[in-house]
């Protein structure tokens, strides 16, 4: 399908194989379809392979350092409501080197959507154990197989009350769609960690591996239910995906600024108030 | 017969919790209300009960601004700071206080804060009887005391408004009692130009002075000394229509303020030393994508932890240097309280046309200390504001004669903002073209011309025919000029340096002038001397350097220039 996010003939840096391909076509198509403008939109991203996402659609972007997506990500949310904000990035990343922003991301609730490539592996760095690395599994580095416990980010997320918490697999580019729609349009903090295989460094979990290993949510499971959401993540036998959790009720970041509270023009716009400096000056007179 | 005329030094020692902040606070105000040059210093432990504190006022004719040793009068609310501040106690110090909780180490006025707040209702109201018994030694006017105390406490209850109103009287009382039977004159004459001025501290004026620059964007992590700025802020974020947000830790701090500049805010980010150093990969961050950032850096003693309440200036080779790769920056140094003010506004307008990093440099001291000062001129403050709208063929990274891409911001025109922590292409699109690179590496260095273009002079004071010179930067301004002042010699002047980074073009000229070069400041290594010679290939010899965790004061610095000059005078 064409989009007018489409770029050309550009050199991409993935593996042939790579899910992240399919990552990309899903934002495209997703983006498309709601009529977001490419003016209109900023994606943000750490470093690692998945980070590259923004340099391969046309639009705004802000791929700043390892780990640091998110703040970022906020303050231009903050400062100009009027954009949608994507932060598009990897596994070690967001859970990793950015781990301490993840928790304080959900915490805050920004009005931004958080689309997290897991593949339970680094890949620009040539294949070392990422934080959601199945115990067990064998790299250079952890050679005797990884020894931590996962990192399970939809507890995690669940358990700050994140409003939006989903899992995809990039192997179903059709329900992953219709998931990555609802977090963009959902209000608040959206987390989608999607399952995408690393064809070069991860050969245990494979797109073989992920489409045995996963499983829907039924129609009837209702993810308002908190406490439903939380047992549905702690699944380790197989996986679940689908929308796990949504919670509508809480407040997005820049709403609860007292800088919005009297005014909703957005900040680049707003001229220094100099009569209340003025006036803050005279009170110290 | 003890007389005080024109001047007078006052501190109050006492343990943290003791509420030497609250007379300290009415104290300034209710000075600056009677039309005296006010100032205000304090030093402090890093603890919310206990330990030993002091602050020092300065109350007088001229302008006061600096740090000095003498005590003229001193109000130890507890034993401890009798040995606290002993180096400092002279025959001529008039001790005032409570004989019974004082001892017999030191001759004391006897002034029985407990009793006599007791008298007034409650134990709890030591601090306005002290407060008015400093005003009646003074002969301030009553009603100026009682409209002050009824503002002060004006949320608290009738009672607790009466009951600090009869500890005021009974201050007062004491106060007139004590200097008539003591014999002590205090003669300061009020000064009509202060009415009209404005009594403020380090962190308020940088604060404020952001405001006047265009911040609108404050994230930070709380630490001292910049806390006050932060707070500051914070408190008017609603009025003023500023964003402020406390981040988890200082790396999301810097990240969120690059954040907000590249959509078009002007962020500002509060912080000491320790949250500088988590700070430094945005630093670093800021030098790639050439978005603006304004860093406000309150130095404290380091390493590490170090002294946290304390002062110092030994940031200045970590602030010149932090992030890896090479990218220009500046760092500016304000020297007086209208200075903090009118800089930070220029950091914003600097960091928005340059597209670099800029710091202020501060310190503990700087930002803690309070004096009168002439109300900024707010007309003379506009920002410059360098965005465009964007075209659709927009790119970033154009290159361009002076290094300069416009500046877009996203949502705003017709094109794509794109920028990249890694090496990018004019489009911002991630490349590893070497000539592209080498290209890159050019225009942002180049940035540092636009820099020196903009850079502030040192500031000189005294004759052009010097032929000593005494070189001071930041926080030493007022003090190496009070000095100088009272020693009032025909061929030394003062170079003070408010910009430390990139120099003025101008500034070998100032230095190769003199015969004896001074250089003061307020670390172990000569910071700012080493880079003077770097940039300029002149070494100074003589240094008067500080590192024990506390400023200069006047006395010191006066010793210190009277015996090195007097030394090379032939």
């Amino acid at each position: 399908m064409k989009t007018t996010y489409d770029m050309g003939p550009i050199d991409i840096a993935w593996c042939p194989g790579c899910g992240d391909f399919g990552i990309l076509d899903l934002v495209k198509n997703a983006l498309n379809e709601l009529e977001i403008k490419p003016e209109e939109l900023v994606l943000v991203s750490g470093i690692g392979q998945a980070a590259k996402l923004p340099h391969y659609l046309r639009t705004n972007f802000f791929n700043g350092l390892h780990g640091r997506a998110l703040p970022p990500a906020t303050a231009i949310k903050a400062v100009n409501p009027g954009l949608t904000v994507i932060v598009t990035s990897g596994d070690g990343d967001m859970y990793g080197e950015g781990g301490n922003h993840f928790i304080h991301a959900i915490r805050r609730n920004p009005d931004i959507t958080n689309l997290v490539h897991n593949n339970m592996v680094y890949g620009l760095t040539k294949g070392q154990a990422s934080p959601t690395s199945q115990t067990g599994f064998k790299t250079p580095i952890q050679v005797g197989g990884v020894s931590e416990e996962p990192f399970n980010p939809l507890a995690v997320a669940i358990a700050l009350n994140a409003p939006f918490v989903a899992r995809a697999f990039i192997g179903d580019k059709d329900q992953s769609k219709a998931i990555l729609k609802q977090a963009i349009q959902h209000k608040g903090y959206a987390l989608v960690d999607i399952f995408q295989p690393c064809v070069t460094f991860n050969k245990f979990n494979t797109y073989k591996w992920f489409k045995e290993n996963t499983y829907y949510l039924e129609d009837s499971y209702d993810p308002t239910d908190r406490k439903a959401a939380f047992a549905q993540a702690l699944e380790s036998e197989k996986l679940p995906l689908g929308i796990f959790y949504r919670n509508d009720n809480r407040a997005a970041f820049e709403e609860t600024l007292p800088a919005y509270r009297g005014d909703k023009t957005p900040l680049f716009q707003r001229p220094v108030n100099f009569n209340q400096l003025k006036q803050l000056l005279d009170e110290k007179q | 017969m003890p007389t005080f005329n024109r001047e007078i030094s006052l501190t109050l020692g006492g343990e943290a919790g003791q509420g030497i902040q609250t007379i300290e606070y009415l104290l300034v105000n209710l000075f600056k209300a009677a039309g005296y040059q006010v100032y205000a210093t304090k030093e402090y432990m890093s603890r919310v009960r206990g330990g030993s504190n002091s602050t020092t006022l300065r109350v007088g004719e001229k302008t006061l601004a600096a740090p000095c040793d003498r005590i003229d009068l001193l109000i130890p609310l507890d034993k401890d700071s009798l040995s606290h501040l002993k180096n400092r106690i002279s025959p001529q110090t008039l001790i005032i206080g409570d004989k019974t909780l004082l001892g017999e180490d030191y001759p004391v006025i006897d002034v029985p804060w407990g009793k006599l707040a007791s008298q007034a209702g409650a134990g709890i109201l030591a601090n306005t009887v002290a407060t008015a018994f400093i005003c009646g030694m003074m002969e301030l006017n009553e009603d100026l005391l009682n409209k002050f105390l009824a503002a002060y406490f004006d949320r608290k209850t009738p009672e607790i408004v009466e009951q600090n109103l009869n500890a005021a009287k009974i201050g007062l009382e004491w106060g007139h009692k004590i200097a008539s039977e003591r014999e002590i004159k205090i003669v300061i004459q009020p000064q009509p130009q202060v009415k009209g001025q404005i009594l403020l501290n380090g962190a308020e004026a940088i604060a404020l002075g952001a405001v006047a620059g265009g911040c609108n964007f404050v994230s930070a992590y709380p630490m001292t000394p910049s806390t006050g700025i932060f707070t500051t802020l914070a408190q008017n974020a609603e009025k003023l229509g500023l964003a402020v947000e406390q981040a988890e830790d200082e790396i999301s701090a810097v990240n969120m303020a690059l954040g907000a500049w590249y959509a078009g805010a002007r962020a500002l980010v509060p912080t000491s030393g320790g949250g500088f150093a988590l700070m430094v990969e945005g630093i670093s961050l800021s030098g790639m994508l050439e978005t603006p950032l304004v860093i406000s850096l309150g130095q404290r003693p380091g390493p590490a932890t170090g002294l946290p309440t304390r002062t110092e200036q030994a940031d200045l080779e970590f602030a010149l240097y932090a992030g890896h790769g090479e990218f220009p920056r500046i760092i500016l140094a304000p020297g007086t309280l209208q200075e903090a003010f009118t800089l930070s506004a220029k950091a914003f307008n600097l960091a928005d046309k340059c597209q670099s990093p800029v710091i202020i440099l501060s310190d503990q001291y700087f930002v803690d200390a309070y004096y009168n000062i002439e109300k900024p001129d707010l007309a003379q403050l506009k920002p410059e504001y360098h965005l465009i709208k964007t075209a659709s063929d927009y790119r970033r990274y154009a290159l361009t004669e002076d290094g300069l891409s416009p500046r877009g911001i996203p949502g705003y025109g017709e094109g794509l903002v794109c920028v990249d922590s890694d090496e990018h292409d004019e489009t911002g699109h991630i490349t590893e073209d070497m000539e592209v690179r080498s290209r890159m590496v050019e225009k942002r260095l180049k940035k540092l011309e636009a820099m020196k273009d903009e850079a502030i002079s040192p500031t000189l004071l005294g004759g052009d025919d010097y032929r000593n010179l005494v070189i001071a930067w930041g926080s030493n301004y007022q003090v190496v000029k009070e000095a100088l002042e009272g020693l009032n010699l025909k061929d030394t002047a003062f170079l003070h340096f408010s910009q430390l980074h990139p120099l003025h073009r101008e500034t070998a000229k100032f230095l190769s002038k003199a015969k004896k070069l001074i250089l003061l400041e307020n670390n172990a290594t000569g910071q700012f001397g080493k880079l003077l010679q770097l940039e300029t290939g002149i070494k100074i010899e003589n240094r008067i350097l500080k590192y024990n965790g506390l400023p200069f004061t006047v006395e010191e610095v006066t010793e210190s220039l009277k015996s090195l000059l007097e030394g090379g005078l032939e």
